[in-house]
């Protein structure tokens, strides 16, 4: 198990060194950084002066080097833009964030789980036409589309809830479902195909031939070895969701570390983009390294592959 | 794509709601609920650059003299009266008993030491242009200054009456822009009383406000918040808690204005102009160039029917500009060469500078890709090639910079300056961004910009203007305009200035 794991780990650490190296390199390519900074009225000394204090004169690796080196040590710099600490920045929206990504993975598990058993139970019933249909739906409509539809009706037409921000935990119900219900199909499916498989097996078999009780024999059975792919999935979906809440951050006017990307990138803000991709993909790494060591504890085969 | 989804989402939001009750603004609280869409770095006016920053200043802080946005004539705010000492000498009498909301008296020395402290370019003042033309100020008394310029300077007074705005000396001495910026503290009709950086702010009605041109606040408390995404803006004034949002696009806009009895859709023009730039000094590696040839750039001119993009594109009150200025501003002479919309004339002087076949050109755009497509399909048919690009504003000034962009679609706002130094001065001076350069343009510029008679500067600029459209050098073609949407009871007339004036607002 060991060997296994230590394995992971270096692949994940070298997974994150090429995604920062790569989003270094194409941040530089997006525009000149010195321009972006002295703003619209700079001469071209100007812009030059800005390059050089910034140090954007230097060869790029050396840029980077300077930077991861900074980065390991926990500083990320100075925004451009707010000129606040980068670290300090990201923590105030981070927890709108991560609150966000937990609330939507509970959201999705809840429900999706619990189709997928019912559409496997009965396949081809209206139960799973319906989830059928759920599911598609999910993975065709835009997020931003969705959040706009829930805000018109629960917010504008009802009147239930607040149609934006972040100031009760009314506000993140809307956001919370657009959210679950992007990684909500894949669950579904999986669940559904593993339970399938899992009600074909001899031991399902064996466990209602001995007399066990329909309801014992899905969930004490059935459901806990179906549900060993979706817990990595889910783990997968989680990391997925903390990167990728941009949009629904934007729709609901939540001010995450999603939504600070967004405008960062647009703002040419460097060294909040950085590090905010360095997080985002941590994130991403680090979930997938422990789906991946579940899996390996769960289910034995897996530590040999 | 993602903008087509909007607009259909827009529609659906719009008829979807339509059969709702009005929603009530926050009235009975005397709270006006504004959004903003970009997030403000800083409240401290000097170190931020947009729009929504400039909106914040005019309420919480004052300059010491005052435009008014409708006669565009200067009036003294925090000072009483002003007066050319020497050619670089300007002195103020300043107004007395005005105070900070935090109880300090307002004086010279809040003067002197808001001006010595901005004027530094160490210190780092985010658009150097507002600030860097004053060199320093003294303290003649307690009510008297004097601001000395670096060169002759005649657009002074629009740039004390517009973004150069007074600060507490000992508070901003011992808190600094990051501390102004969470704790503002000014003199203006509204003081700030919370502060979410980038995200939520609150202003309160300044109940010791001065008797200012600006007028007494009406309405009591205001409360901003910033809301990126215009559809979400437009769910929360549907749902009753937004009563004011502003640069609401035209489609929304008239979308909004069509339901009539919920809202009040205004619009206003501003100053910033749309504008083709070409390369007419042959800076590019194009070869052969076209654009060094007068009769290209007519044809380019000829070829765009400007009131058509005008009428369908931006609507509102935008007009067609021929000037390389908003016709506002000072010294944006008018009697100049007209280039109206004419293809067959854009043809036949394409023939005539040797390409009867036209030819093909790159054309770069950074923002408003509509405009910039409809610019390109003008240009289409009258033989002109694009292969057109769309690139991040920071990488197309950087390629206008080395003179590597042969055509591209341009805007300037002027910073809402209302003086054409802030325009013709920026881009026909010989900087970087000059892509014609013109000796006698540069000369007579220099001497408009120098001059401390106004008659002279309008001479001047007069002769410059009208050699640039002369020469075509640019296509000026059109004015932008801004939507105001509020709710039925807000009461508001906007500006063509594109500055939110709270202290105008009232409750219907």
């Amino acid at each position: 198990m060991l060997p296994f794991i230590l394995k992971r780990l270096g692949l994940a650490v070298l997974v994150a060194l090429t995604v920062s190296f790569i989003s270094f390199s194409l941040l530089f390519l997006s525009g000149d950084p010195a321009a972006a900074l002295a703003g619209e009225t700079a001469s071209g000394e100007d812009i030059e002066a800005v390059r050089r204090l910034y140090g954007f004169d230097r060869p790029m690796l050396v840029q980077y080097g300077e930077w991861l080196w900074q980065a390991v040590q926990g500083n990320f710099g100075e925004s451009y833009y707010f000129k606040l600490p980068v670290q300090s920045l990201i923590a105030d929206r981070l927890s709108v964030t991560m609150t966000l990504g937990v609330c939507g993975i509970t959201f999705a598990l809840l429900t999706a789980v619990p189709l997928g058993v019912a559409a496997a139970i009965r396949p081809n019933s209206i139960i799973d036409r319906v989830a059928l249909f759920l599911s598609v739906a999910g993975q065709a409509m835009p997020s931003f589309w969705f959040g706009l539809i829930l805000i018109v009706l629960f917010a504008i037409q009802l009147g239930w809830l607040p149609p934006s921000g972040a100031s009760s935990w009314r506000h993140y119900i809307m956001p919370t479902i657009v959210l679950g219900y992007y990684a909500m199909p894949a669950i579904m499916r999986l669940t559904r195909a593993g339970m399938l498989e899992v009600l074909n097996s001899d031991y399902i078999r064996t466990a209602r031939a001995k007399g066990a009780g329909e309801m014992r024999v899905m969930f004490k059975h059935a459901l806990r070895n179906a549900i060993i792919p979706v817990v990595s999935l889910a783990a997968v979906q989680m990391g997925f969701m903390l990167g990728g809440s941009i949009v629904v951050e934007s729709v609901f006017a939540l001010h995450g570390a999603g939504y600070l990307a967004w405008e960062s990138i647009a703002r040419n803000d460097l060294p909040t983009v950085q590090a905010l991709i360095l997080i985002f993909s941590m994130f991403y790494i680090v979930f997938n390294f422990l789906a991946d060591v579940l899996n390996a504890w769960l289910d034995p085969r897996m530590r040999s592959s | 794509m993602r903008n087509a989804f909007m607009k259909t989402t827009a529609l659906a939001l719009a008829l979807s709601v339509s059969a709702t009750g009005a929603a009530l603004a926050d009235k009975a609280n005397d709270t006006l609920r504004v959004a903003y869409t970009k997030e403000l770095e800083n409240v401290d006016s000097y170190f931020n650059s947009s729009r929504e920053g400039v909106v914040l200043q005019r309420a919480v802080w004052d300059g010491l003299i005052y435009r008014d946005p409708e006669t565009n004539e200067y009036t003294g705010n925090l000072a009483t009266s002003w007066d050319w000492v020497d050619e670089k000498t300007l002195e103020l009498k300043l107004r007395e008993g005005v105070k900070f909301h935090n109880g300090d008296d307002f004086t010279a020395d809040d003067v002197v030491a808001t001006v010595n402290f901005v004027a530094k370019e160490e210190n780092g003042v985010k658009t150097q242009r507002n600030v860097n033309w004053m060199e320093s100020a003294e303290k003649i008394d307690d009510y008297t200054v004097r601001i000395k310029t670096k060169e002759v300077f005649p657009a002074a007074i629009e740039f004390l009456s517009g973004p150069v705005s007074m600060y507490p000396a000992e508070y901003y001495a011992e808190v600094g822009p990051s501390g102004m910026g969470l704790n503002p503290v000014g003199t203006g009709p509204y003081k700030v009383t919370e502060v979410v950086p980038g995200q939520h702010f609150v202003l309160e009605k300044y109940e010791d406000y001065h008797d200012s041109p600006k007028g007494q606040p009406s309405i009591g408390k205001i409360d901003i918040r910033t809301i990126p995404d215009v559809n979400t803006q437009i769910a929360e004034l549907f749902s009753g808690s937004l009563d004011l949002i502003w640069q609401v696009p035209a489609d929304q806009a008239e979308k909004l204005a069509e339901m009539g009895d919920q809202f009040t859709v205004s619009n206003e023009s501003t100053m910033r102009i749309g504008y083709l730039s070409m390369d007419a000094a042959g800076r590019s590696s194009l070869d052969p160039n076209p654009f060094k040839d007068i009769k290209v750039r007519q044809a380019i001119n000829y070829a765009i029917d400007r009131q058509a993009l005008v009428d369908n594109l931006l609507k509102g009150e935008s007009k067609v500009v021929w000037t390389p200025c908003f016709p506002s501003q000072f010294g944006c002479a008018q009697d100049v060469t007209e280039y109206s919309y004419d293809p067959e004339k854009a043809k036949e002087l394409l023939a005539e500078a040797g390409y009867p076949d036209g030819f093909t050109t790159e054309f770069y755009a950074y923002r408003d890709r509509a405009y910039a497509e409809a610019i390109s399909s003008y240009l289409n048919a009258v033989g002109i090639d694009t292969d057109f690009k769309m690139l991040q504003y920071s990488a197309l000034r950087e390629l206008n910079m080395k003179g590597e962009a042969p055509l591209s679609f341009q805007t300037w706002g002027s910073y809402s300056i209302n003086d054409a130094s802030a325009m013709v001065s920026q881009f026909f001076k010989h900087g970087s961004l000059d892509a014609t350069r013109d000796d006698q343009v540069l000369e007579w510029l220099d001497v408009a910009d120098s001059s401390t008679d106004p008659e002279k500067r309008i001479e001047f600029y007069r002769k410059a203007i009208q050699r640039i459209t002369e020469q075509a050098y640019w296509a000026p073609m059109f004015s932008y305009n801004t939507n105001y949407v509020t709710s039925k009871e807000v009461n508001y007339t906007p500006t063509a200035d594109e500055v939110l004036r709270f202290t105008t607002m009232t409750w219907n």
